[in-house]
């Protein structure tokens, strides 16, 4: 078995995947804590079903680097959604359900209308589901995974004194002279970057697990925000690393195998959390 | 000299006014209450001190050099904080964020004014601990200490003492008029009458639309 690991990683190709699939699960790990407590899971569960319908259209109009319009597309309904959602919660839920099983549909059925390919199931599932094998990422999906990866992760370390004060109080933030909108907004776009990146991993459906499952864990047995946060960030990397090795060696589809490591680590952590008391 | 102005001020949301017709002037070194029954607008007049919503009508000011980033402020508590997991210094700290200005960090200056205050609010002890793990009077004095990281010069409080047992709203109110003895200016929000005319300097009732001043008492306590 390990014999088959080294062949793999004798591969650039597979090496590369590898990197880009640990530094998307570090950056969708860290903003887990700020969604969770905003009461915004339910948001990155819309954009990725937003990213699904967006990718449809990419993918029927048959551009050759569908990021272009997947994530313009999907920023512009993160901050949409963020404006809306604010006054009215229960009316929000609601906007955002609509959006996304409309979004999902509508993807569902262009891709359906205008085929690209012979295998509209096949597509539709990888999209869904992620793809079968990170392996089968492009050359340049790898490189700007990297590098959106890495802006994610500065604006992060940059913004993260703000981004705790506009997360723990926003009433406070605001009278004392700090823009909150501003930051939600800064929030609620890089939210959509890491929506859009976790698609490549994990699928769109699989997306908000990515976010929120290390958020979870961390906060049932840590006790601040920065433990909190690198504790998240560790284990996602962590939980990545060993999904997609595994999912090498096993042909498990890569998606859904991080997603069970996360689940199992987050019972692990929930656990202590309860002995612990 | 007065700090803060309102002058034929509504107070609402989204042009309805919850209240009207209020006139008063906050001088530097007050402590002045807002009385008035719960639902009554207190929360929405104070709301709007802060500049965190428009008023109706007429005008608000802060005069003679008191920028917003000079204030203090002591919301009541969200249901976000109530599970939230942060520590008490890292809740204090996040007071100085008015003082970034364009950094990122906080400075070694700002991180020694969090240490300060959390001393002064007597919560040293509690400094690494969790924020939900506290009790209400000592989650109080964590969120005081960082509205005192905002400012020097004025308090914003509501309701400091929702909650709280006896023992712990006297104490509560020995701090916060100690801050008032070393200067600072405290605007209030509160129902419990009997207490407020303990301590307060001005009372304004939200339902007369009165201040009324309260000098003698001062000297006493």
């Amino acid at each position: 078995m390990l014999d088959q690991l080294f062949m793999y990683l004798s591969f650039p190709f597979v090496r590369y995947a590898l990197i880009v699939g640990v530094l998307i699960a570090l950056c969708s790990s860290l903003l887990g804590v700020t969604l969770v407590l905003k009461r915004y899971s339910f948001i990155g569960d819309g954009l990725s079903h937003v990213a699904f319908g967006s990718l449809a259209i990419a993918t029927v109009l048959n551009v050759t680097n569908k990021m272009l319009i997947v994530l313009p597309l999907t920023i512009a309904f993160a901050i949409l959604i963020l404006r809306k959602g604010k006054n009215a919660k229960i009316k929000g839920d609601a906007a955002i359900a609509m959006l996304s099983v409309g979004a999902l549909a509508f993807g569902y059925m262009i891709m359906n209308l205008f085929p690209s390919s012979s295998n509209v199931a096949g597509d539709v599932c990888s999209t869904l589901f992620g793809s079968t094998s990170i392996l089968t990422l492009t050359q340049e999906d790898v490189w700007i995974s990297g590098i959106l990866s890495i802006i994610v992760i500065g604006i992060f370390i940059l913004f993260y004194n703000r981004i705790f004060a506009v997360t723990f109080d926003e009433d406070f933030a605001n009278a004392v002279g700090t823009k909150a909108n501003a930051y939600n907004l800064l929030i609620a776009t890089v939210i959509a970057v890491i929506i859009v990146l976790a698609m490549n991993l994990v699928g769109s459906l699989l997306i908000s697990a990515l976010v929120i499952f290390p958020a979870l864990s961390a906060m049932s047995i840590l006790k601040s925000f920065r433990s909190v946060t690198i504790f998240s960030a560790i284990s996602s990397t962590i939980c990545a690393l060993l999904g997609i090795l595994i999912s090498i060696l096993a042909g498990t589809p890569v998606g859904s195998t991080i997603v069970t490591v996360d689940v199992i680590l987050f019972g692990i952590c929930y656990l202590i959390g309860k002995i612990r008391g | 000299m007065a700090v803060l102005k309102a002058k034929d001020l509504a107070v609402g949301y989204e042009s309805q006014a919850v209240l009207d017709n209020i006139n008063f002037e906050i001088n530097s070194g007050d402590y002045f209450c807002i009385v008035g029954e719960n639902g009554s607008g207190k929360s929405t007049l104070m709301k709007t001190m802060l500049g965190l919503i428009s008023p109706v009508s007429g005008e608000i000011s802060f005069a003679e050099g008191l920028e917003k980033n000079e204030i203090g402020y002591l919301p009541q508590q969200s249901d976000v904080q109530r599970d939230f997991p942060a520590s008490v210094y890292e809740i204090v700290l996040s007071g100085c964020q008015n003082g970034l200005g364009k950094r990122f960090f906080y400075s070694k200056e700002q991180k020694a004014l969090a240490l300060d205050n959390i001393k002064k609010m007597g919560i040293e002890k509690l400094k690494s601990r969790c924020y939900r793990e506290l009790s209400g009077g000592q989650q109080q004095r964590v969120l005081l200490a960082r509205a005192l990281c905002a400012t020097k010069k004025a308090l914003l409080l509501d309701e400091p003492v929702a909650g709280l047992d006896p023992q712990v709203t006297e104490e509560m109110y020995e701090l916060i008029k100690q801050l008032n003895d070393d200067g600072m200016t405290i605007i209030m929000i509160s129902h419990d009458l009997v207490n407020v005319q303990n301590y307060a300097t001005k009372i304004f009732d939200v339902n007369s639309m009165k201040v009324t001043t309260i000098k003698a008492d001062k000297e006493g306590k």
